[in-house]
């Protein structure tokens, strides 16, 4: 409260702040008003459209449970454990974060595709990856994977390491600890990171046009049918557009969201921590 | 806080001289369109010949500069239609050049100067076999091809139904490149591309032709777009597209004659 009375921002700030808002907002405006409402309902309900955004569901859905499975364990060791290049490990698993989605999508195909690096011992086992929803959902854990570990991290670092060293010295194997004190410590921390996990496979697009292809129904995510349906449709591609940011508009709510009356003062504070890294990412 | 006060407006200052430095630019360009430059917009797959087209007219013109941007047809056109400044639009379907001329932008007839037809890429050694467009249907083979809402896809529909052939592709791809990008890396066992593409990446693709692509030619329209303000180069342009130098720079890239062919197909 004391913060607000003392605003040492110098009036000109806003202005430039303004600005700065506007070039974020100003674009998804000018594609709102661009919005064919009269057909918006049939644009994005056709079979073409419901197959994409189905589909975009079911494989973000799986890649983020994923992204959890995989995440929860590396984020564990990149705060807690102590090993050489633990440094040069962190940065490395952070590298999708920076780089261009279409650099993942070559590397994941030569990884699993036909002449990949494991492709080859897959498809003697019968597996193919290429062109089928595995690989979509693939090329969305390989994007999505370090905003959950990062979101995590920060928060297993902000809670510090007290209440388990406590735990362990009332006898608890580490196991307990970890089920009965880290992981409800940093559960908001971890939602948070499923969240913008899921919101990031729902946008993927360079990895999986590279890497899985595009075919209805299998391949062709919501962002792939966009960008195919703009080919000939602008209206439609318009519509779907906003289907999108809506969906984006609700995850990043969910995310950022204030605790609500039945939590206690515990439960701030650690939304609190789960944010600091957030903001890192971003 | 005055020395973060007089940074930052340092900052603005730099930011502001950039700002119209970008603006002079682009003045500059503009003066130089009059003077002798001549920006073509042309489709992605007239790359290769349209490079070599921009040199012949270099040395015919002299002191007029020729600046290329390749994209796809849908793409260009778009850009064109939001006031992308350029003298010539080459186009690698008839479609999006009738966006342009319903919206005005195009000044005179477009001229056909060259045709397409698809033909099948396959990995070098041909794993699967593939020796005719209904093999393509052979089951457990990986087939990539464009899809419909592209003009190769379009192509490959129209000869599909002729043949009552029943592809089953794998991936319908958003252009002809990525379909050729999938053959190269052997992820499909086919794909359809144009005789084209099969020139350009020689050696790492084979070829098989097929007499049904006969049934889908696509036509390569050009125009001078009514916003040019260089038109009298735009014409010789086309002019050199037209001419015999011109077409043989066409056909050695594996296109088809277009001289002869008016309007839209």
């Amino acid at each position: 409260m004391s913060r607000q009375a003392y605003s040492g921002i110098p009036r000109w700030i806003y202005a430039v702040a303004v600005l700065a808002a506007l070039v974020v907002v100003l674009p998804l405006l000018a594609m709102v008003a661009r919005v064919n409402w009269a057909n918006f309902l049939p644009l994005v309900t056709s079979e073409s459209a419901l197959s994409a955004l189905g589909l975009s569901l079911r494989t973000s859905a799986a890649s983020t449970v994923l992204c959890i499975l995989l995440g929860v364990p590396l984020a564990l060791v990149l705060a807690r454990g102590r090993f050489p290049l633990q440094g040069l490990l962190r940065s490395l698993v952070l590298l999708p974060l920076v780089l261009p989605p279409v650099v993942g999508g070559i590397a994941l195909l030569y990884t699993f595709g036909r002449q990949g690096l494991l492709g080859s011992s897959l498809e003697v086992l019968g597996l193919q990856v290429a062109f089928s929803t595995t690989a979509v959902v693939l090329a969305q854990t390989f994007v999505a994977l370090p905003f959950l570990v990062v979101s995590l991290e920060g928060a297993l670092r902000t809670g510090g390491e007290r209440y388990e060293a406590v735990a362990a010295t009332l006898g608890a194997s580490p196991g307990r600890v970890f089920r009965r004190v880290t992981l409800p410590l940093v559960l908001p921390g971890l939602a948070s990171g499923a969240v913008l996990s899921f919101a990031r496979s729902l946008g993927e697009f360079g990895a999986t046009l590279t890497f899985a292809g595009s075919l209805q129904g299998v391949t062709r995510t919501l962002p792939l049918e966009i960008y195919l349906q703009r080919e000939t449709d602008p209206d439609a591609a318009v519509a779907l557009s906003l289907v999108l940011v809506a969906v984006a508009v609700a995850v990043v709510a969910l995310a950022y969201r204030r605790p609500g009356g039945h939590a206690g003062r515990a439960s701030t504070q650690r939304t609190t921590a789960a944010a600091a890294p957030v903001g890192n990412a971003a | 806080m005055n020395r973060i006060h007089k940074l930052t407006a340092l900052l603005l200052a730099v930011l502001m001289a950039a700002t119209l430095a970008a603006c002079t630019g682009k003045d500059d360009a503009a003066a130089n369109s009059s003077g002798g430059t001549l920006t073509v917009f042309a489709a992605a797959s007239l790359k290769t010949s349209f490079t070599e087209l921009a040199k012949m007219f270099e040395a015919q013109h002299p002191g007029t500069t020729v600046t290329l941007s390749f994209a796809g047809s849908s793409d260009l056109a778009t850009q064109i239609n939001q006031g992308a400044p350029a003298d010539v639009f080459a186009s690698a379907d008839t479609r999006n050049m009738e966006i342009l001329q319903e919206a005005g932008l195009v000044d005179g007839e477009p001229q056909i100067f060259a045709t397409n037809t698809l033909a099948i890429a396959v990995p070098p050694g041909n794993p699967a076999g593939i020796r005719s467009f209904p093999d393509l249907a052979k089951p457990g083979t990986r087939l990539v091809q464009c899809a419909q809402q592209v003009p190769c896809g379009a192509a490959a529909a129209v000869i599909e139904q002729q043949t009552g052939t029943d592809l089953n592709p794998v991936s319908e791809e958003n252009s002809v490149t990525d379909v050729l990008g999938k053959v190269i890396s052997a992820e499909a066992d086919a794909g359809l591309v144009y005789v084209t593409d099969l020139q350009s990446a020689a050696g790492r693709v084979e070829g098989v032709a097929f007499p049904e692509a006969a049934d889908a030619v696509n036509s390569y329209p050009a125009a001078v777009l009514s916003n040019s303000r260089n038109s009298a180069d735009a014409r010789a342009f086309l002019e050199l597209l037209g001419s015999p130098e011109g077409q043989q720079v066409l056909s050695d890239a594996g296109f088809g004659n277009g001289s002869g062919l008016s309007g839209s197909t």
